[in-house]
């Protein structure tokens, strides 16, 4: 798996890293994961595909966006915080300006019927596309160590803490979060005895 | 709306967008029930209009999710702006939203950033720990649940079930769509642009 790919490209500058995260940034409609693969990987050869596949895993552990997460950690491994600071900027700058543009530009027509009733539609089809997010992970809970029926019942735990009784997301992921990785660690440890 | 914001209540914003800023394992979005809570509960610095509408905005605009929060910072800046008499100009009006969109964003990016920048060559070097893997493997669920219960939220308050069945419904079925098929989201979110002009949901 390892085979060394026939072209293999870097960065070349701070300035390449800035617009190629930015050239990625607004291609990603929701489903960014695609885009990062194509262009990183496809296009600009940047990453080979298990590189990837391992950085984007890290990427998803750490707290905060994915993607800025893969572009600091791209960034950071070609030029150091200078490279990490370019692709940031490059994954938000433009983004950050489009986004109020269109905000502004709806809220000139925001109090009309219509375009409260067409925010109400997207509003709910966010939701899906959020909740479908979560939905697709499930495939991936049956090869936790915890166990499918662990992880479904802590999943069940958490919602009811969030979304019904609505508490704090510090409180619940500072509980639950020590509890669920202190048994994970046991049963890893138990299916390494085994 | 308006509202008035004094310089403890800005220093107050950005320290809950900093305190959830680590809190955001699987992305932004999983901290969108907290910011809720926050921001529309409690504070009554933004309505849930304005909130529902910023993440509906964020998915439909190119760029990463974590725009949504760009958005709520602006609005924040508005509404404080809207409180103020006698009535600011339209210009100290925008210098206020983007005070609103520099705070929360800065408040939400920096501590992950750093901590990522700074903890990623650790982790990458010891990928195999046990503690590594059990902390990915215990948090799975967890995040999984975060975003069906942000889903959730963004279906309606939940206090008024005849007003909100159809956006549970149209929520539900683009759920559906989503997970079976590969359908382009801005087919969906014109969609449901429409449905929602046409007054259907």
């Amino acid at each position: 798996m390892s085979e060394v790919p026939a072209v293999r490209n870097v960065p070349t500058s701070n300035a390449d890293l800035f617009l190629s995260f930015n050239w990625l940034a607004l291609q990603g409609f929701g489903g960014v994961l695609a885009v990062v693969q194509r262009e990183l990987v496809e296009k600009k050869k940047w990453l080979t595909l298990e590189e990837f596949v391992e950085d984007w895993s890290i990427a998803q552990m750490l707290p905060g966006p994915n993607v800025i997460n893969l572009a600091l950690m791209i960034g950071g491994k070609h030029f150091g915080w200078r490279g990490a600071l370019s692709a940031l900027a490059g994954v938000l700058m433009v983004p950050t300006i489009l986004v109020i543009v269109i905000a502004s530009a709806i809220a000139g027509v925001g109090d009309t019927q219509a375009m409260q009733g067409a925010l109400r539609g997207m509003g709910a089809v966010s939701a899906g596309l959020i909740m479908a997010t979560g939905i697709k992970m499930l495939p991936a809970l049956k090869t936790n160590p915890m166990g499918l029926m662990t992880c479904v019942v802590l999943a069940i735990v958490t919602f009811l803490a969030v979304a019904v009784m609505r508490l704090p997301l510090s409180w619940v992921l500072l509980t639950l979060g020590p509890i669920a990785s202190t048994w994970a660690w046991r049963c890893i440890s138990r299916n390494e005895s085994a | 709306m308006s509202i008035t914001l004094n310089f403890q209540d800005w220093v107050s914003l950005f320290l809950h967008f900093v305190s959830l800023s680590l809190l955001a394992v699987g992305g932004a979005i999983t901290t969108a029930p907290d910011i809720h809570r926050y921001l529309v509960d409690e504070q009554h610095w933004l309505t849930h209009y304005q909130f529902t509408s910023s993440v509906a905005i964020a998915q439909g605009a190119p760029g990463p999710n974590v725009m949504f929060v760009a958005l709520m910072g602006w609005n924040v800046g508005m509404n404080a702006a809207a409180g103020m008499s006698p009535t600011p100009t339209m210009l100290y009006a925008v210098m206020l939203a983007l005070l609103g969109v520099l705070v929360t964003m800065v408040g939400i990016i920096v501590p992950s950033a750093t901590l990522t920048f700074f903890s990623t060559q650790w982790a990458h070097k010891n990928r195999d720990l046990k503690g590594v893997r059990a902390f990915k493997a215990g948090l799975a669920p967890l995040v999984m649940s975060l975003l069906v219960a942000t889903g959730w939220l963004l279906t309606g308050n939940h206090d008024n079930y005849l007003e909100d069945w159809p956006m549970w419904a149209l929520a539900a079925v683009t759920t559906v769509i989503v997970w079976r098929t590969q359908t382009h989201l801005l087919v969906l979110l014109s969609g449901g642009a429409v449905l929602g002009m046409l007054k259907i949901i």
